[in-house]
C-alpha cells in the first residue's frame, strides 16, 4: 500500500488548498471525503430535475489571490465586479456598482458622499486587519520576530493617516455595524445593506455589540484585485470545486471521496494517520483536519488524547448556524421591481432598512425565525446557463435569521418558514410564484446533515469577537497546529474564518512546512 | 395559585436553609463533642473539626505511642464508576490505573492542561469498574468535564460516607478486638470489606501519619456504631481521639504535603506564579510518561525537556527547637532561597525539621549553605534567629511498623 506523508480529511476547498500546497511543498498527500464527491460547502447538487445548485456559497468576494496563484487555481473569468442592488418594495431601488458601491445609483449626491466617505474609511480599517489574514495568529507566550512585523506594520499603517485616524480604528472596532452607518447615512436602504452585510451568517443583529466586524471581515475580502468587490467565474459558481480538484490532481494530491474517516489515530499526544469508518488505517506523521474543529475533537480524537480544558474550550465553541439557503428552479427569469436589468446578475439584497435586519434577528435570539426576513439573491443561471434547462432560471438566496435550534422543530418550522420566503419574494417580483417549477430550502439543520457542517454553520464556528485570532477556534488550537502533534486544523474553524478563500487551508499548510513548531 | 407560591416560596427557604448552620457537624460530631476538653474548632472544609480535643502533645503521641482516632468525614469524596472508569481516571491523574489493582490504594496527583496540580490524593479500587476519590478540595465540575466521551458515572459521597483514620503502633491491636477478622492480611495500601452492623465497613491500610494505621469508611448511618465498636475494643489499648494539630505534626514527620497549605492548588491560584508542576512540589515521581495520555502530560514533559521547572520541595532539618513556620530560606545567608510551609520540632526525630518550597537552582543545584530566618516572638518582641538549614531525604520520620505485615500489636 502506498504510504503517505500528509492526510487531508476533507476535500472541501480548504482542505484541497491545504492539500496542494503540501504537495508541491514535496509532501505525497491523501484526501480522503466522506461525501461522494470533492467540494464541500461547494459541491454542486441538482436540486430538481434539470435545475442544479453550486452548494452554499453563490458568490466569490474573497477568494485569495496569493493563494489562486500559488496553488495554481485555474479559473476563468471573473474579471467583472458584478453590481449589488438592495431593493426595498417600494420600486426604487439603489444599485451599488464596483467594488462595494465605487460608484452608487439611486440616492440623492450627498448620500453618495457620505457613503463613499464611510467606504473610504472601512476599507482602510479592514486593510489594517488583512494583514493577519495570510498567517497564523500570534502565539500567545510565543511572539515570533513574523508576528512582530505584523503587529508593526499594522502600526505604522495607523499611524501614516496620523492619529486621528488611529484612534478612530481603535474607537470603532468593537462598535455595532447600526451605530456606525448612523453617524454617516441617512438612506434606509444603505443602512439596510450595511446591517445584512455585517451580520449574514453571524448570531448578531445589527444592534449587537461589535457587529461592524462582519462587515469588516467581509472588505478584508478581494475579487478580481478590488477590496470589496464580488465576481462569479466564468462557468459559474459550480466551477469553483472543480477547479480547486484539478489543482490539487495536477500537484499530485489523491482523491478518495466516499471515504469516511472513523477516527483519528492519536497516541500519547502524537498523531499517526486515520481509521477508516470501515476499519481500513492509513498512517502518515501529518494528520490535517479541514473540517469542523468540533468534530475533530469532540468525535475523532479520543477525547482522551486531549486535555479536560482544551475539550471544554472545544466544546464551548458556538456553531449553531443562522441561515437558510434556498434554490428557486424558475421556468423563466424572474423580474424584480425596480431591478435595472444590467443588474441582474449581480447580488439583490432584499432589506428595507437597518430596523428590519434588527427585528428580523430578534426572534432569533429566542429560536423562532425572522417572520420577515432579509435576504441577499442571485441568479446563478444567467451566468452559467447548463445550470437550469433552456428558457428556465435558477435563484439562490441566503436567508437569514433562520436559527439552528428552532424551538418548535424545523419540521414543522420549514414549511411556514419557506411560506413566508417566498411571500417576501413574490411582494419584490410580483408572479415568481406561478413561475416555481421546484422550491428547495435548506435550514441550518439540512445543511449540516448536507454538507457534515455542525450547526450548518459555514464559518465553522461564530465569526465574532471571542473566536476570531487568537482564539479560533480556541486559544490552544490557533496556530493551525494542535495541543496533539502532528494533527492540525485547516477548516474556517481555523484563522482567519468562512467564505471561500482558500487562507485557512494554504496558511495551515505553509505553516506545516515551515516546520512550525506546534 | 396562591398556594404555588407560597409553597414555591417555602421551597426556596428550605434551600437557604443551610446557612443556619454555617459550620457542618460530621457524623462522629456527637462523640467528638462529648470528649472535647478545650473545645478547639475550626473549619476544615466547612465542617466543625478539632484543632485539638483534650491536649495537643499528649494527641501526638497517642498516634506514635498507643492508637490514635481522627475524624476524615470532611475530606472530599467522590464515587466513580462505569465501564470506562478506569480509562477516565487513567486519563485524570497520573499514575497508571491500570496498574492499580482491585483492593489497592494508590496515592496520586491530577493536573489541569497546563500541568499544573490541581490536587493530590488517594484513589481506591474498590472494585474493577469502581473507584473512590479522596482529596482535599472540590472538583466536581472538573470531574464532570473530563467525563466527555466516557461512559462513567461521577457521584459525590463525601456528605454520605462517614470516614475514620485509626492510626498507631495498636492500631491493629485495636482492629483485632474489635473483631474484624482479617485485617492483619491487609499490606500498605490495601482495601477491603469488613462485616459491620449488617452491613459493610471498608478499611485500608492506609494514613497520613507514616505510622502503623488504617483508614474506615462507612455510611453515614452506621458511623456511630462504628466509633463505639472501636471505641470499646480500644480501651485497653489506650485509644485516644485527637485533632488535626498532632496530625499535622506526624504528617511533617512522614513527609506528607497538604494541598493549599505546601503547596497552592491549580484552580485556586489567584497569581500566575503560585500554581505548582509535580515536579515542583515532590511529585515527580507519580508522572508515568509510558502510560496512555493523561491531563497535563505534553506540558510536565516540556517543562522537563526545556527545564523551565521554576520550584522544588525539599524536606530540612533545622538547627535549634524553634519551628520555622513560614520563614525565609536563604542561601548563603543573603540570597532569599524559598519559604518554609511547615515546621515543628519533630518529637520523635528529636530535631528541628520542616518541609520547604524552593525557587530552583536553590535545593536542586545550590544545596549547601542553606539558612532560614525565624522570628521568634518573645513577649511582644521578635528575636530574629539565622539558623542553618540542611536538606533532608523525606520522610524524616521513617518506622519500620509502617509497613511491617502481618503488624505488631503495640
Amino acid at each position: 500500500m502506498t504510504s503517505f506523508d500528509a492526510i487531508v480529511i476533507g476535500a472541501g476547498h480548504n482542505g484541497l488548498a491545504a492539500a496542494t500546497r503540501l504537495a508541491k511543498g514535496g509532501r505525497k498527500v491523501l484526501v480522503l471525503e466522506a461525501a461522494n464527491g470533492p467540494g464541500g460547502a461547494a459541491r454542486g447538487r441538482e436540486f430538481s430535475p434539470g435545475f442544479r445548485s453550486a452548494g452554499l456559497a453563490h458568490i466569490v468576494n474573497r477568494l485569495d489571490a496569493d493563494v489562486a496563484r500559488d496553488i495554481g487555481l485555474d479559473l476563468a473569468g471573473g474579471e467583472t465586479l458584478l453590481p449589488t442592488t438592495v431593493l426595498d418594495g417600494s420600486g426604487k431601488a439603489v444599485t451599488l456598482h464596483g467594488a462595494y458601491g465605487e460608484s452608487i445609483d439611486g440616492v440623492p449626491a450627498e448620500e453618495q458622499a457620505a457613503f463613499a466617505a464611510l467606504r473610504k474609511k472601512l476599507i482602510f480599517q479592514a486593510g489594517i486587519l488583512k494583514r493577519f489574514l495570510r498567517r497564523p495568529p500570534p502565539q500567545i507566550g510565543a511572539i515570533s520576530l513574523g508576528d512582530l512585523s505584523t503587529l508593526a506594520g499594522a502600526g505604522l499603517g495607523l499611524l501614516r493617516k496620523g492619529r486621528g485616524e488611529g484612534r478612530d480604528f481603535l474607537r470603532m472596532l468593537l462598535m455595532n455595524v447600526a451605530d456606525v452607518a448612523d453617524e454617516y447615512l441617512a438612506d434606509d436602504r444603505l443602512k439596510g445593506l450595511l446591517a445584512f452585510d455585517a451580520t449574514l451568517g453571524i448570531h448578531l443583529g445589527p444592534r449587537s455589540p461589535t457587529s461592524l466586524l462582519g462587515l469588516y471581515y467581509r472588505l478584508t475580502g478581494e475579487a478580481a484585485g478590488k477590496t470589496g468587490g464580488q465576481v462569479v467565474p466564468a462557468g459559474g459558481m459550480a466551477s469553483i470545486a472543480p477547479a480547486f480538484v484539478r489543482a490539487a490532481e495536477k500537484a499530485g494530491v489523491t482523491i478518495r471521496c466516499s471515504a469516511p474517516v472513523g477516527r483519528i489515530l492519536a497516541d500519547r499526544g502524537k498523531a499517526s494517520g486515520v481509521v477508516m469508518r470501515d476499519g481500513i488505517e492509513i498512517t502518515a506523521p501529518v494528520v490535517v483536519s479541514a473540517i469542523h474543529p468540533q468534530t475533530t475533537f469532540l468525535h475523532l480524537v479520543d477525547p482522551a488524547e486531549s486535555g479536560t480544558g482544551f475539550v471544554r474550550s472545544v466544546k464551548n465553541v458556538r456553531s449553531h448556524g443562522n441561515v437558510a439557503k434556498l434554490d428557486l428552479a424558475l421556468d423563466r427569469v424572474p423580474d424584480f421591481a425596480g431591478l435595472s436589468p444590467e443588474a441582474r446578475n449581480g447580488r439583490i439584497v432584499l432589506a428595507r432598512s437597518m430596523e428590519q435586519v434588527e427585528t428580523a434577528f430578534n426572534p432569533a435570539k429566542y429560536g423562532e425565525f425572522s417572520p420577515d426576513p432579509v435576504m441577499e439573491i442571485t441568479l446563478p443561471s444567467l451566468a452559467e446557463s447548463s445550470l437550469a434547462p433552456s428558457g428556465g432560471c435558477t435563484l439562490s438566496a441566503l436567508v437569514q435569521y433562520a436559527p439552528y435550534r428552532l424551538k418548535a422543530g424545523w419540521e414543522a418550522g420549514k414549511p411556514a418558514f419557506l411560506k413566508i420566503v417566498l411571500e417576501t419574494l413574490e411582494r419584490h417580483a410580483p408572479g415568481i410564484g406561478r413561475t416555481i417549477v421546484a422550491a428547495d430550502l435548506m435550514t441550518p439543520v439540512d445543511i449540516e446533515a448536507e454538507y457534515n457542517l455542525p450547526g450548518g454553520h459555514w464559518h465553522h464556528g461564530e465569526l465574532q469577537a471571542d473566536q476570531l485570532l487568537v482564539n479560533r477556534p480556541t486559544g490552544a488550537a490557533s496556530g493551525y497546529a494542535t495541543p496533539i502533534e502532528g494533527l492540525y486544523l485547516a477548516s474556517a474553524g481555523a484563522h482567519p474564518g468562512g467564505g471561500i478563500s482558500g487562507l485557512p487551508g494554504w496558511n495551515a499548510a505553509r505553516h506545516i512546512l515551515s516546520g512550525g513548531k506546534p | 395559585m396562591n398556594a404555588l407560591t407560597t409553597s414555591a416560596a417555602g421551597l426556596r427557604r428550605a434551600a437557604r436553609d443551610h446557612i443556619r448552620t454555617p459550620r457542618l457537624e460530621t457524623p462522629f460530631h456527637e462523640r467528638l463533642a462529648a470528649l472535647s476538653e478545650v473545645n478547639d474548632w475550626y473549619s476544615w472544609a466547612g465542617y466543625k473539626a478539632p484543632h485539638s480535643l483534650f491536649d495537643g502533645e499528649l494527641e501526638y503521641f497517642a498516634i506514635r505511642s498507643t492508637a490514635a482516632l481522627f475524624d476524615i468525614s470532611p475530606m472530599v469524596k467522590y464515587r466513580i464508576t462505569g465501564p470506562d472508569a478506569e480509562r477516565y481516571l487513567n486519563r485524570l491523574t497520573l499514575r497508571d490505573v491500570r496498574k492499580l489493582a482491585v483492593g489497592r490504594v494508590q496515592y496520586t496527583a491530577w493536573c489541569d492542561d497546563h500541568g499544573h496540580v490541581l490536587d493530590d490524593g488517594t484513589l481506591f479500587r474498590l472494585g474493577e469498574a469502581d473507584f473512590r476519590l479522596c482529596c482535599q478540595e472540590r472538583h466536581l465540575p472538573w470531574l464532570l468535564d473530563s467525563a466527555f466521551g466516557f461512559s462513567v458515572d461521577i457521584r459525590e459521597e463525601t456528605e454520605e460516607i462517614a470516614g475514620l483514620a485509626l492510626q498507631g503502633p495498636t492500631s491493629y491491636a485495636v482492629l483485632r478486638d474489635a473483631g474484624f477478622a482479617g485485617v492483619e492480611a491487609l499490606k500498605p495500601f490495601a482495601v477491603a470489606t469488613f462485616p459491620h452492623e449488617g452491613g459493610e465497613v471498608t478499611i485500608s491500610r492506609t494514613g497520613f501519619t507514616g505510622d502503623l494505621g488504617y483508614e474506615l469508611f462507612v455510611p453515614r448511618a452506621k458511623a456511630l456504631s462504628l466509633w463505639d465498636r472501636l471505641w470499646s475494643a480500644g480501651e485497653l489499648h489506650a485509644i485516644r481521639a485527637i485533632g488535626y494539630g498532632a496530625l499535622n505534626q506526624a504528617r511533617i514527620e512522614a513527609g506528607f504535603i497538604v494541598a493549599n497549605t505546601d503547596f497552592v492548588t491549580a484552580e485556586g491560584a489567584l497569581r500566575a506564579d503560585r500554581e505548582r508542576m509535580p515536579d515542583e512540589i515532590g511529585l515527580d515521581w507519580l508522572v508515568d510518561p509510558d502510560k496512555p495520555n493523561f491531563n497535563g502530560r505534553r506540558a510536565i514533559l516540556d517543562a522537563r525537556r526545556n527545564q523551565t521547572l521554576r520550584y522544588i520541595l525539599v524536606g530540612l532539618e533545622i538547627e535549634g527547637n524553634i519551628p520555622a513556620e513560614h520563614a525565609i530560606v536563604y542561601h548563603r545567608k543573603k540570597h532569599e532561597a524559598g519559604i518554609v510551609t511547615a515546621g515543628i520540632w519533630s518529637p520523635t526525630a528529636k530535631r528541628n525539621i520542616a518541609i520547604a518550597s524552593l525557587e530552583r537552582p536553590y535545593g536542586s543545584k545550590f544545596t549547601e549553605d542553606l539558612w532560614v530566618e525565624i522570628y521568634a516572638m518573645r513577649e511582644l518582641q521578635y528575636q530574629k534567629l539565622m539558623k542553618r538549614a540542611k536538606i533532608v531525604p523525606r520522610p524524616i520520620v521513617k518506622l519500620a511498623r509502617r509497613t511491617a505485615t502481618p503488624p505488631g500489636l503495640k
